[in-house]
Order: structure tokens, then sequence, then C-alpha cells
């Protein structure tokens, strides 16, 4: 179990983990607001969920780890189904009122609420989040999603983004869809934030606000909305990127926000917006066992949202 | 087979049907007619149930629809090509055709029923892995009949299908749908294009502002003074 860790110098070791994180966070967001089409801007609120409740688990309990791993998914998921139930159900972008509305006063609340330390936070988290754990985990994230595009569920999700009004036509249950999706992308944000919790080990109410949703939110849209592959380098780009930049302290928003708009001016659909990873390395494969294929093939786009 | 009776419904405060009675018997092509606005959409949303009447029963061979949800609808054999088309634009024609068999668990008969909307529609098989936003209004209209197929549906409910084609299509069209009704589905349609739907329909219903105005045999409505006048530009 601790095949990977120490490998790597300290401090990379922990960008590692924090871009594992974050891939996991944007996994989550990127099956709501990439597959689905369903904005939500309450991201991180869910991972702050997350956060705390398997924070407590660990240190009120003393449970081990794999507990409050799933104590953190199960109550972000709980959260999911309660904002998640009301909105989805409507036509239009409840969820995208619902969820900044629902972000903002979870955050009041963790700065209220004595039990998990108000605005001191909660201290003394156990350091569980290791190079190891978060690999497994991203790696069985990232097989469920794949396992999620190709089914039934995914396509059924596909359809509600293209037109929800045919999937509902041909007897897709938009609505129910909707709601189980949502549960399962904030599940995953839950999971994202129990091991945010054991890795900083000190959670305060303000690393959760707006911006960090709008974060996550960034890596979804920048990778290629509804791109698996695209939303891990998004993850991957926009983690590292102020890390590399950190050189330059004064300027290293605006960097990161001129490379944003650079990046989105050059593929506007994203990184890899539409295209077919499985086909690229497919053909990537035969060209290099000698069959010929063309540039062009290669290239092949269907076109983004 | 299809009973709607007296249904209202309103979007907000908008009454879009006020009181439509209908009947569509088994084998029948009823026709639907109406000027813009006049509640033909609306109706077939209906029945399909992605709306809701406030007041009024359907009734599908016995069995009451009004509360049921649209997914089981569908199940039940009723299925509906929506106006406008409404593919789904970055999937490829055979997944949309696959998205309309959605509810069905009989993969064999699935396949072959697709292989049938191929032979009907040999162009829609020619660009069977293009994504269908880029095919040509007339082939998207083939697309959209071709996906309500593919839920094998007892009864059809189309919704403007010669709208924005050009009249060499919107014959094909109508052959098809004559076609369809021939080899045993029911049909309910609706249409702007008042003359065509009446040359291949049974009966006729015509709509104005949310009522049922006049209806009758269609093409008794044909040689109706006021039908001409109105819908027929006679
Ligand atoms: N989603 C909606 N919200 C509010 N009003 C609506 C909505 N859909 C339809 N209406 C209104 O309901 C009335 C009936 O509309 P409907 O679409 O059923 O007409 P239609 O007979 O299909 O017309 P057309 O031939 O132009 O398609 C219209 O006055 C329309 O403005
Ligand atoms: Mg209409």
């Amino acid at each position: 179990m601790t095949l990977l860790n120490g490998l790597l110098p300290p401090y990379i070791e922990s960008i590692a983990i924090t871009v594992g994180i974050y891939i996991i966070m944007a996994l989550g967001l990127n099956l709501i607001t990439g597959v689905t089409g369903q904005l939500s801007l309450g991201h991180a609120a869910y991972m702050s969920i997350g956060a705390y409740a398997s924070a407590i688990v660990s240190l009120q309990l003393g449970m081990p780890f794999i507990f409050a791993l799933l104590a953190g998914g199960i109550a972000a998921g709980i959260f999911g189904l309660i904002i998640g139930y009301p909105t989805l159900r409507l036509t239009g972008d409840y969820l995208a009122i619902a969820t900044l509305g629902f972000g903002e006063i979870v955050k009041s609340l963790l700065f209220n609420m004595p039990i998990v330390g108000g605005a001191m936070g909660l201290a003394g988290i156990p350091y569980k989040s290791t190079l190891t754990v978060t690999f497994i985990l991203v790696v069985i994230v990232i097989w469920m999603m794949l396992r999620v595009e190709r089914s039934r569920f995914g396509r059924a999700l596909l359809a509600i983004r293209e037109d929800d009004i045919a999937a509902e036509c041909y007897g897709i249950n938009t609505s129910l869809y909707k709601v189980k999706m949502f549960v399962l992308g904030t599940f995953i944000a839950g999971i994202g934030g129990a091991l945010w919790a054991h890795k900083i080990m000190v959670l305060q109410p303000r690393d959760f606000g707006f911006m960090k949703s709008i974060e996550i939110l960034n890596m979804v849209v920048l990778g290629g909305l509804g791109s698996i592959p695209g939303t891990v380098l998004g993850a991957i780009v926009l983690t590292s990127i102020p890390e590399v930049l950190r050189f330059s302290s004064d300027y290293r928003m605006l960097l990161y926000g001129a490379l944003l708009v650079i990046m989105m001016r050059f593929r506007p659909n994203g990184l890899l917006g539409g295209v077919d990873v499985t086909k690229l390395v497919k053909k990537s494969i035969k060209s290099i066992t000698g069959s010929n294929f063309t540039n062009k093939e290669k290239k092949k786009v269907k076109g983004g949202d | 087979m299809l009973s709607i009776q007296d249904i209202h419904v309103k979007y907000g405060a908008i009454r879009a049907v006020m009181g439509i009675s209908f009947e569509v018997k088994a084998g029948e092509i009823v026709a639907l007619i109406g000027a813009n606005g006049a509640g033909k959409t609306t109706s077939l949303r209906t029945i399909s149930g992605l709306v809701k009447p406030e007041q009024g029963k359907i009734f599908y061979n016995d069995l009451e629809l009004t509360s049921m949800p649209a997914h089981k609808i569908v199940e039940m054999g009723i299925s509906q090509v929506p106006e406008g088309r409404r593919v789904f634009p970055l999937m490829s024609v055979q997944e949309n055709l696959e998205m309309g068999a959605f509810t069905r668990k009989d993969k064999n008969k699935i396949k072959d029923d697709m292989k049938k909307i191929f032979q009907r529609f040999p162009r829609l098989e020619e660009r069977k892995n293009q994504s269908a936003g880029t095919l040509s209004g007339g082939e998207q209209q083939m697309l959209a009949i071709g996906r309500a197929l593919m839920s094998n549906p007892k009864l059809l409910l189309m919704d403007e299908p010669s709208m924005g084609l050009a009249p060499m299509l919107v014959q094909e069209i109508f052959k098809i749908i004559r076609e369809i009704n021939s080899e045993g589905t029911t049909i309910l349609l609706v249409e702007q294009n008042a003359r065509m739907a009446l040359s291949i329909a049974n009966r006729a219903y015509v709509l104005e502002t949310g009522e049922v105005v006049i209806s009758g045999d269609a093409k008794e409505l044909a040689e109706n003074k006021e039908v001409q006048k109105a819908y027929l530009g006679l």
C-alpha cells in the first residue's frame, strides 16, 4: 500500500496528491456539467461537506480512513439529493442558482457551527491521503466514469444534454436520471473533500468558497466538457500552473488568467473537446506499427457543444 | 384506441388548450389541422405526458394516461416525432436510432428493426456514422421518424413532419407515413399543410384557439367551404 509514497521529492509528491484530488473533483463535476449539461456552481460546497464529515469521523470516532472516505462521499451525496431532487425536475437553470446559494449557505453554516470549529476550523486531522491512496482512488474514479460513459445510463445522460425534451419523448425518465447522476457527482466530490481533509489536516470554511467551485469548473471547461481524458488533463494543467508560476507571485493570477484566455482562444471546445481519444490512440498505434493513415483522420473532430 | 376527453392545458397563465375532445381508432390516420398557436403541439405533448392537463382525461385502450409519466407512456406503445425534429445533434445517426429503442430490452428485435428502418431510409444507412446535426433538414426528419419507430409504437404521433421541406420531400414523407400506417401503426398527424394531411387522413379535426371547431371525414372536410377558405387557400 505504500508503493508510490516517498518515490518523489516531498514538494512534488504533495503537488501530485493535490493534482489527484482535483482530478477526482473535476471528474465529478464533468459528469454533472460536461456529460449531462447541468450547470453546478457549488461543487466546492460538496467538497467541504465531504471534508468536514470525514474529518469528524476520523477525529471523533477514530475510525479507519476508508470509513472517513465513505462518510465524506455519502454526506455530500445526501446533500446532492436534497438540492438536486427539487431543482433538477424543473427545466431551466435552477440548479445553477440553487447550487450557488447552497455554496454560500454551507460556508456560513460552517463558520457558525461550534462543533466544526467555526471560523477557526478543524485541526489535527490525521494525514492519510498518501500518494498511493490518492492514486488508487483516481484510478477507481476514472474507471467508474468510463463505465458510466459506456452504459445505458451514460447514453441517457448524453441524450438529456443534447435535447432533454426529445430524451423524454423516447422514454428516458429525465428527472430520475438527472437526480441519480447528481448524487453520484456530489458523492465523488465528497470523496475528493475527504482526501483533501486528510492531506491538508486543517479545515477552514473559507477554503471552500465560490472561487474554488469556479476553479473546478474551469478544469472541466478547459479540458473539454464531457471528455474524461480532457477533464483529467484540465485538472493537471490548472493545478500545476499556479505552482509553476509561483516564482512570480505578484503576477501569478494575472498570468493564470491570461493563459486561460489564450487556451480558450485556440481550443474553444477545450483541450480535448470533441477528440475521440480511444480512436486517436488506436490510430497512433496503427501508424507506429506501419499502416498508413493521414493526419487529417487523426484530428477528426466531432464538434463541440 | 385513443380517447381525449375535454382536456384543458395551461402554461402558467396562458391557456393553450381549452376543452379539446377527440378520438383515434386503431388503424386510422387522424389529422389535427389548424393555424399557428391553435394548440396542436400542446395536444400531442399532453398525450405523450410531457405536459399535464389541469382538467380532462386521456384514455388509451381503456387505460388512463392522464397522470402517467412520459417514459411509461412510451413503454405502452405511444411514440412521438416532435415538432422541429429534435435529433440529438452530436450523436451519430445510428446512436440516435438506438436512443429511440431506449425502453426496449429485446436486443435481437431491435437490430432487425434498425435494419428495416435502413431499408425504408437508405439515405440514413449511408450516413449512419455521421453526426445527426450535420444532416440536411429532410434527412433529419427521416431520422426523427426512424427514431420514433425504433420504440416499436402502436400509435405514432407526428408533429408537422413536412415543416420546412421542399415539395418533393413532402411528397416522399407523406408516402412514408401512408406506408407506416398500412403496416399496422395508427397515426395521429398534426399538420399545417392541410391539403396533404386531408389527402392521406381518414378523419380530421380542425383546431382554433384551443378548441375543436370542425371535425369529420377527411374527404368531406376537404370539400367543406369554410375549411377550403381558411386552410386550403381556395
Ligand atoms: N412552453 C410554453 N410556454 C408558454 N406558452 C406556450 C408554450 N408552448 C406553447 N405556448 C402557447 O400555447 C399556445 C398553443 O401553442 P401550440 O404550440 O400548442 O400551438 P400549435 O398549434 O402547435 O402552433 P404551430 O402550428 O405554430 O406549431 C400558443 O399560444 C403558444 O404561445
Ligand atoms: Mg406546433
